[in-house]
């Protein structure tokens, strides 16, 4: 095949030969998170701004259960190792270890958005509201919209099971697939490090 | 290509079916909807900004009417701070930059020799999510009226409105609500039709450059368009933030900026410049890419200095992340931010200045031929090297802090955005306009077209400079007799009326030059790619993908030097099929794509369909009743989320993929 021919195949809809040699859709999903950083960016400089203006309303001593959000951070966390496992399982052709780890992946990270859900409700029982304070509105938009990443992940994740259960994910033909959701995966799994050691590690007061 | 061989296992098993069957229409409305070309989406771009123009013309037409005569009763106060910001917001975000993305889309796959974008699909989802952003803003008028908080929206007044003192009665808070959520979720929603672009863009030109095409062998206008989608993925997500701050601000009382609840409005002022400064380069850099592209065509010139031109762009991409409290040198952050925001501003007229003298070298001693496209080159330099200087004023911090918020202001960004950035880019429509509809057009009315704007811009924005170093604030809808700034007003406004007019010529032009003689595929006697192929090139832009070995690729295809270095031509225009290896050796056969064997992507609905779910979420943001407010979400989530699920399962409309 000459260059040319190769070229022609580069730029139809997908792509075999590129100039990075790396697939169009995992370069686009990096620029992608790129530009992620600098959406959770904002909202975490945001956060440290208004991090003492709780207008005399609940501060974060007051309402943080640092124990019980430690507990759900390491399901969270555990959940990218099973996303690690199910691309390995997909990787030896092993269908059924993959749809375990997918759907266990999957659990792990509604496991985290029930906690998240629950701790949400309890706050505000206790009067710490959007309303409250620059304080209270920026942890929940920031913890919030983390949570919305991760509710996206988790509906990627059911698809790429519900799917497979239909033999609709092959190792053949979906393995990128797999990989982009795992970077997804990875990259809010990242993020939520940085968000719980600025939120509930760093001393405040 | 013999690639495609039957695959035992997809020919025995029936072929999956889609939700709807996957169009494959070439022509008529549904083909426009549900194109995955780049190029007609380029021209819906470029179709959809000039309409737009219009529409933030005839609101400049208002504001000039109302401002004509001391105590204009044009306008009342309310309707004129509805039509300055919609003026504001449609310029800015409907039309310079989606005209900036016309080009982009066409030309940039072209010049680097892709058959298309890297995700033709997202391409179509951010033509129509942009699309519905506009009609959602603009469907404002139809409930509590239009934003007008200008387009900056500073609290505290996007949140109470202009009139603090009377009118804090709960429904003139529901109205200034509505008024700004309307452009919180508006800009919100065109941010994702940027941002989509920008990733797609990025991978496109790092990804799909033809053989031989190294990055410092691509045209201009694709490197500053490749940095205007650096700026684009990295500014989109800081407005979005603060413009979601916004929502929960006014919709749901989350004090982000409301200084009486311990916010602080500094802080939407530091997001929205952020963002805001880069837009700046965001609007003028793809004009800069035009310029570049025209002056050495028509100086007959190698663009003197091309790497000195690409690095200065970086630069400014870089700069332009530093500079944006300039915005705030009034608003109080003292001397040490204002210094450095000062000296970072004045740097960013080197890189700027490298590229004026660039251009200016690049004519120097040229054969200058004086076009239509040439004329708004030259215009653009002209201009915005006003528009650069005095920029350079608002650099100095005691300058600034005496012109703030004057009309010196207006006539400044006026300078860089309309003598800037639209000269750059009509002139880039009349340059490419033979490549995208095969018709040349009418270089007299052109020629006429441009001399009345120039001299409608001038008359209008000149003196704007005067009125503001006379003190004539800007945004307000009145003045009193005595000021003297009577006779400038009246000025200002003849010259609008002869902007305004000036358009009218050009759409003259479009009209009256439907039925001029086919262009041929390099009607200018052009230096880069596009031009080897067919105008308008077909579906998939070249028949065989061309070898890049220069800059000037097609230059050296159709010129050597003799031993004296004059240029001369190597082969006839018309000779190619005789002479394959002659400079249109890659000539377009007429063949469609599949007749060649070349695989392109199929139409799609899904495009459409999911983009039309963001407004629909987006009104359910204005009910206070909980139960509405989730009806709206959910069907437009539904509509959204459902399409892209449709979208990753579509099937091809063809029987192998």
């Amino acid at each position: 095949m000459s260059t040319v021919d190769a070229a022609d195949h580069a730029a139809a809809d997908h792509g075999h030969t590129t100039n990075l040699g790396m697939s169009n859709e995992k370069l686009g999903m990096w620029t992608f998170i790129g530009s992620e950083c600098l959406f959770f960016g904002a909202m975490i400089a945001t956060y440290l701004l208004y991090l003492n203006r709780t207008n005399d309303g609940l501060t974060a001593f007051d309402v943080f259960d640092i124990p019980f959000t430690s507990a759900s951070t390491f399901i969270l966390l555990m959940s990218s190792l099973g996303m690690v496992l199910a691309l390995d399982a997909l990787q030896r052709r092993d269908m059924r270890a993959f749809q375990t780890w997918t759907l266990a992946t999957a659990l792990m990270g509604m496991v985290f958005l029930a906690g998240q859900m629950y701790e949400f409700a309890f706050f505000v029982e206790e009067g710490f509201k959007l309303e409250t304070s620059p304080f209270s509105v920026s942890f929940f938009m920031l913890t919030g919209f983390h949570g919305v990443h991760v509710t996206v992940g988790v509906v990627m994740l059911v698809a790429l099971w519900a799917l497979s259960l239909r033999g609709g994910i092959t190792a053949d033909k979906h393995l990128e697939t797999v990989e982009l959701v795992g970077l997804y995966w990875h990259f809010v799994d990242i993020v939520w490090i940085v968000i719980f050691t600025v939120i509930y590690l760093i001393p405040v007061g | 290509m013999t690639a495609i061989a039957e695959n035992p296992e997809t020919a025995t098993r029936p072929r999956r079916r889609g939700i709807f069957p996957r169009p494959t229409k070439t022509t008529g409305v549904v083909s426009w909807l549900t194109t995955v070309d780049h190029k007609r989406i380029g021209i819906m771009y470029g179709v959809g900004a000039l309409i737009f123009f219009v529409v933030g013309g005839l609101e400049a037409l208002l504001i000039r009417a109302q401002l004509a005569t001391p105590n204009g009763e044009v306008l009342s106060a309310d309707a004129y701070n509805q039509i300055f910001t919609m003026h504001g917001l449609t310029m800015v975000f409907f039309v310079v930059m989606p005209l900036g993305a016309a080009f982009i889309n066409y030309l940039l796959p072209l010049q680097i020799g892709a058959r298309d974008v890297a995700f033709p699909r997202i391409n179509a989802v951010s033509l129509w999510i942009w699309i519905v952003a506009g009609l959602f803003v603009y469907s404002s008028f139809l409930f509590e009226g239009a934003p007008n908080s200008s387009w900056v929206s500073y609290f505290p007044q996007a949140l109470v409105g202009p009139d603090p003192a009377g009118n804090l009665a709960a429904d003139a808070v529901a109205i200034q609500q509505s008024r700004t959520l309307f452009y919180s979720m508006g800009l919100q929603i065109a941010g994702v039709a940027s941002l989509a672009s920008a990733v797609n863009f990025i991978v496109t030109v790092l990804n799909m450059r033809a053989p031989g095409m190294t990055m410092m062998r691509m045209p201009v206008f694709t490197w500053m368009s490749f940095v205007v989608a650096f700026l684009l993925l990295f500014a989109m997500p800081i407005i979005g933030i603060a413009l979601w701050q916004m929502m929960f601000q006014v919709r749901f009382a989350g004090p982000f900026f409301d200084p009486l609840n311990g916010g602080d409005p500094v802080l939407w002022e530091h997001m929205f410049w952020l963002f805001g400064h880069p837009e700046v380069y965001i609007m003028i850099l793809p004009a800069f890419g035009i310029v570049s592209e025209i002056l050495p065509v028509f100086s007959r010139k190698p663009l003197f200095g091309y790497s000195a031109i690409v690095f200065s762009g970086i630069a400014i991409g870089f700069l332009g992340w530093g500079v944006w409290a300039h915005h705030m040198f009034t608003a109080g952050l003292g001397p040490v931010a204002d210094s450095a925001f000062g000296i970072a501003t004045m740097l960013i007229a080197v890189p700027t200045g490298i590229k004026i003298f660039n251009w200016l070298g690049t004519m120097w001693g040229g054969q200058i031929r004086f076009t239509t496209p040439m004329l708004f080159a030259i215009g653009l330099v002209s201009m915005f090297t006003i528009g650069g200087l005095s920029g350079v004023t608002h650099s100095l911090v005691p300058h600034d802090t005496q012109q703030h918020d004057t009309y010196y202001v207006v006539a400044h960004f006026h300078y860089v955005l309309f003598g800037g950035a639209l000269f750059g880019l009509f002139g880039g429509i009349y340059f490419w306009y033979p490549k995208v509809f095969g018709k040349l057009l009418n270089e007299r009315i052109g020629k006429i077209h441009f001399w009345s704007m120039l001299v409608g811009f001038n008359l209008t924005f000149g003196p704007m400079h005067f009125l503001g170093l006379n003190g004539m604030p800007r945004r307000y809808y009145t003045y009193a007799d005595g000021m003297g700034w009577n006779v400038w007003n009246a000025v200002v406004g003849l010259g609008a009326l002869v902007i305004g007019v000036s358009f009218l010529i050009f759409v003259a032009n479009i009209f009256l030059s439907r039925n001029n003689p086919p262009a041929g595929a390099d009607p200018w006697d052009a230096r880069s790619v596009e031009w080897l192929t067919s105008s308008p090139p077909p579906v998939h832009n070249f028949d065989q993908i061309p070898q890049i070995s220069d800059n000037d690729e097609l230059w050296y295809r159709k010129y050597a030097s003799d031993d004296s270095g004059t240029p001369v031509r190597v082969a006839a225009g018309g000779a190619d099929d005789e002479n394959p290896g002659g400079p249109y050796g890659d000539k377009v056969s007429g063949k469609t794509a599949k007749e060649l064997g070349i695989h392109m992507p199929d139409p799609s609905w899904f495009p459409l369909l999911l983009s039309l779910g963001l407004p629909i979420a987006a009104y359910g943001v204005f009910f206070e009743d909980r139960l509405t407010m989730t009806a709206f979400f959910a069907v437009g989530g539904i509509l959204t989320f459902g399409s892209m699920l449709g979208w990753a399962l579509e099937p091809s409309a063809e029987e192998h993929h």
